[in-house]
C-alpha cells in the first residue's frame, strides 16, 4: 500500500514497532523511550560547566548524566534515518519545512527561534509528565499504563489546539 | 510468573546466542554502574532500528506531523495504534511465559496531566517529537537542530526545577505504577481480551475513513 506521507505503509512500520519493543523488552530488559536520553546529554553538558551544582541537582540524581542505553538509541536513531533517506532517495537539505513557509515564510532565523522554543517546551513537559511519544505513547500505553493514556490523550488535546491556532486562525 | 528453575544438564546447547539479561536489574541508574558494552551496543543497534522505521512511515516530516494535529493526515496516529496493538500483544504474551518484565511508569495525575499539556504545546511549536526530532536531523531537516538544542536546554532547565516539582506538583495524586486494569477492578487477561479487539477496531475505523 503506497503511502504519501512516507515511503512504507504506517501499518507495516507500527507493526514492526510493536515487534522491536519485544526484543528491547526481552533482550535488554527496557521500554523504548527517547525522551530521558535528552537529559541525560544536558546534565553532561552541565557537568562541563557547573559540575558540582549540576550533580546536587534532584533530578541529576536518579537519573545520572552518562551515556548509557537510551542515551545510544538516541545515536542509532539517527544513523538509522539517515541510512533509510539515503538509500530511500529522501534526503531533504532543508532549513525551513515547506507548510511552515507557506504559511510563515522563509526566513531561517525565525524557524530556528521557534524550533528552539518549541524544543525547550516539549522537554519539560515531557520531563514533567514522565515521558514523550515513545515512553508514554508507545512503551507506556501498550504497557496499560494509566500515567500513559493521561499523558497521550493530553499530548493530543494539546497538539491539536495548538496547530490550530497556528494553521488556522 | 517464572517457572521453577529446572538445571539444564550442563551439555545443554544454549537456547539464544544473547540471553535474557538483567532480570531484577530494575533500574540501571544507580551510581557507578554503567551499563554494560552489550547493552550499549544493543541501545545503538535498536536505535538503528527504530530510526530507519520511523524515517520510512514519514512521522518525522513536519508536514505529517502536523497534518495529524490539523487533523488532515493520519499516519501518526496508524503507526502508534499499530504498534500499541502488536506491542500489548507481544509483551504480555512474553511476560505470561516469565521471559519479560514490565517497566509501568508511575501516575501522578496533576504532573502527567499538566506536563502532558505542556507536551502537546511543544509538538505543535516544533512540529517533531524527541524522537522524530533526531530522525529529521537525520533525513536532513535542519531546523531540527534548533529543536534538539531547545530539548536539551528545557530538559537542563527542568533538572534546576526538580527539587521544586517533587514537593509540590508531582505530589498530588501520586497514584504510584496503576494500571488501566487496576481503575477498572478487573483481571488482566479480561480487560486485554475487551482492550486489544477495541484498539483494533478503532484502528480499521481510522483506516476507513482517512485511508
Amino acid at each position: 500500500m503506497q503511502q504519501a506521507s512516507g515511503s512504507w505503509s504506517p501499518y507495516l512500520v507500527g507493526t514492526l514497532i510493536g515487534l522491536l519493543s519485544m526484543a528491547t523488552f526481552y533482550f535488554s530488559n527496557k521500554p523504548l523511550s527517547v525522551s530521558t536520553a535528552y537529559a541525560r546529554l544536558a546534565g553532561l553538558v552541565g557537568n562541563l560547566f557547573f559540575r558540582g551544582h549540576t550533580e546536587n541537582l534532584k533530578f541529576y540524581q536518579d537519573k545520572k548524566p552518562k551515556i548509557e542505553w537510551g542515551v545510544m538509541l538516541g545515536f542509532g536513531m539517527l544513523l538509522g534515518a539517515f541510512i533509510a533517506a539515503v538509500t530511500g532517495g529522501e534526503i531533504n537539505a532543508a532549513w525551513v519545512p515547506a507548510l511552515w513557509e507557506d504559511r510563515f515564510g522563509a526566513d531561517v532565523a525565525l524557524r530556528l527561534g521557534v524550533a528552539f522554543v518549541g524544543g525547550a517546551i516539549l522537554a519539560y513537559g515531557a520531563r514533567l509528565a514522565g515521558g514523550c511519544t515513545s515512553g508514554h505513547g508507545i512503551s507506556g500505553a501498550l504497557q496499560l499504563s494509566v500515567s500513559s493514556w493521561i499523558a497521550l490523550a493530553c499530548f493530543f488535546a494539546s497538539a491539536v489546539a495548538t496547530a490550530h491556532l497556528l494553521y488556522r486562525f | 510468573m517464572n517457572k521453577p528453575a529446572t538445571p539444564l544438564p550442563a551439555t545443554a546447547p544454549p537456547v539464544l546466542v544473547l540471553p535474557a539479561q538483567g532480570q531484577g536489574d530494575k533500574d540501571n541508574d544507580g551510581p557507578g554502574k554503567p551499563d554494560s558494552a552489550r547493552q550499549l551496543v544493543l541501545g545503538l543497534l535498536f536505535g538503528v532500528v527504530f530510526g530507519f522505521l520511523l524515517q520510512k512511515s514519514g512521522v518525522a516530516k513536519y508536514e505529517v506531523l502536523m497534518g495529524q494535529f490539523l487533523l488532515t493526515d493520519f499516519t501518526v496516529i496508524k503507526v502508534m495504534l499499530a504498534a500499541i496493538i502488536v506491542g500489548m500483544v507481544g509483551i504480555f504474551s512474553l511476560r505470561a511465559l516469565g521471559l519479560v518484565e514490565l517497566h509501568v511508569k508511575p501516575t501522578r495525575y496533576a504532573a502527567n496531566i499538566a506536563g502532558g499539556l505542556l507536551f502537546g504545546v511543544g509538538l505543535g511549536v516544533l512540529g517533531y517529537c524527541p524522537g522524530t526530532g533526531v530522525v529529521a536531523l537525520g533525513q536532513g531537516n535542519y531546523d531540527s537542530i534548533a529543536g534538539i538544542l531547545g530539548l536539551l536546554a528545557g530538559s537542563y532547565f527542568y533538572a534546576e526545577t526538580s527539587g521544586y516539582l517533587a514537593s509540590t506538583i508531582q505530589k498530588f495524586g501520586n497514584r504510584g505504577g496503576i494500571m488501566l486494569p487496576d481503575l477498572l477492578g478487573i483481571p488482566l487477561a479480561m480487560f486485554l481480551a475487551a482492550f486489544v479487539p477495541l484498539l483494533v477496531l478503532g484502528l480499521l475505523i481510522v483506516a476507513k475513513l482517512a485511508p
